[in-house]
């Protein structure tokens, strides 16, 4: 049932988002501490087992695909809904400072990359990205 | 007529999210055909999605005065719960579904370096700045810093170390041009970076920190990259909320004297 793979997801987010609150707790911040990233890690780890003793079928699967698969469109709604005019108003040294940041930590990417050997090779281009030829085919696939 | 608008804003109002679902698929079809006919595919369709969300919130922000974008036109309210948080992580968590975790395993040690070197970066960045524009108190260059950290940092930040409301204000603003410029500009710089693998990707996260502008940015640059990205970028903001009032305001205190 397409279902059991959304209940599994709200599941790890929840006991994610928990164990969030509590690292932040612990240490004393009132901010949720990598709640998210705790959550996909449960993710993986239980879809991982579900899927290799075959109780995770594939259609309680595409409960979680359809999530990922709407991904996309969730983020254009989230840059919808920024409050870009504060952005702007904040003036010059906010620009600046925003600016600047992101600058200087794109060009530490490279640098920290070498760490741990060399890189990976990049992905494979799927459906043709990037840059997508057709991009009109199914560019949206999931990951 | 009138009357039929009415009725029409009514429906739109009642059944908010699903006028979201409607608006965001045409801004996206419209997207991928604007990408596909003027930049024959070169420029992702959801890099263009994006920016046409980032000049609707500005849009929508100059029209009704208020900070939620878009979001805050009665009609299109949806739109906010549709981009809010409780939906965006739940789709982010979604996208670690297959991810390759030996690739995962062999960039953690990468990943949390990026994320220590990213936070005190951004507070380097952001606390010099502040000075060259006149903020050359301790509390002030460090609230800043966490505002070029992420727009959740700078607030919490400045209100442990009891900063002034305009300078806590600023760094929100800081915050909110970092996410906006990683967010629209992640896919231009991807190509000069090295930014298509697994590991660039968790690097990328944990160097910028900010969760809505790398889920943005990579969604942009490639869509298989987002779960990695997103991964290191979620302990951003609580490692700079618990390192900028704490080890970064005394650093900076103590230069500062």
């Amino acid at each position: 049932m397409v279902i059991y793979g959304v209940a599994l997801l709200a599941g790890c987010m929840l006991v994610g988002a928990l164990i969030g609150e509590l690292i932040g707790l612990l240490i004393g911040i009132d901010a949720n501490v990598g709640g998210v990233g705790i959550s996909m890690l449960l993710l993986i780890a239980v879809a991982a087992k579900g899927q290799a003793s075959g109780r995770l079928r594939p259609i309680s699967q595409s409960g979680i695909t359809f999530w990922s698969g709407i991904y996309i469109p969730v983020v254009v709604a989230m840059a919808a809904s920024q409050n870009a005019v504060a952005a702007v108003r904040g003036g010059t040294a906010a620009v600046l400072a925003g600016v600047l940041a992101v600058a200087v930590s794109c060009a530490l990417v490279p640098v920290l990359s070498r760490i741990g050997g060399e890189p990976p090779p990049p992905l494979e281009p799927v459906g043709g990205q990037p840059p997508p030829p057709v991009p009109d085919t199914d560019v949206e696939q999931s990951a | 007529m009138t009357e039929v608008m009415d009725l029409v804003a009514d429906v739109m109002s009642r059944y908010g999210l699903i006028t979201a679902f409607a608006i965001v698929g045409i801004t996206v079809w419209v997207s991928y055909q604007l990408s596909a006919r003027l930049t024959k595919g070169k420029l992702h369709g959801s890099a263009i999605a994006i920016m046409l969300g980032l000049l609707a919130a500005y849009v929508g922000g100059v029209v009704t005065g208020g900070s939620r974008g878009i979001a805050d036109i009665e009609v299109l309210a949806g739109i906010g719960l549709m981009g809010g948080g409780m939906l965006r992580d739940f789709a982010i968590i979604a996208t670690a579904f297959g991810v390759n975790t030996r690739e995962l395993a062999r960039a953690g040690a990468a990943g949390v370096i990026s994320l220590f070197a990213g936070v005190f970066v951004s507070f380097g960045i952001g606390a010099a700045v502040a000075y060259a524009f006149g903020y050359t108190d301790a509390v002030s260059m460090t609230t800043i810093g966490g505002g070029a950290a992420t727009y959740i940092v700078g607030p919490v930040t400045g209100a442990a170390i009891g900063a002034s409301s305009d300078v806590i204000a600023l760094s929100i603003a800081a915050g909110l041009i970092k996410s906006m410029l990683v967010m629209a500009g992640t896919p231009f710089v991807a190509p000069l970076i090295g930014l298509n693998n697994p590991r660039s990707a968790m690097i990328y996260g944990g160097l910028m920190g900010t969760t809505s502008g790398v889920a943005g940015g990579l969604a942009a640059t490639d869509e298989r990259l987002v779960p990695y990205g997103a991964m290191t970028a979620t302990f951003y903001t609580g490692l700079g909320a618990l390192l900028g009032p704490s080890v970064i305001f005394v650093a900076i205190r103590a230069i500062m004297g």
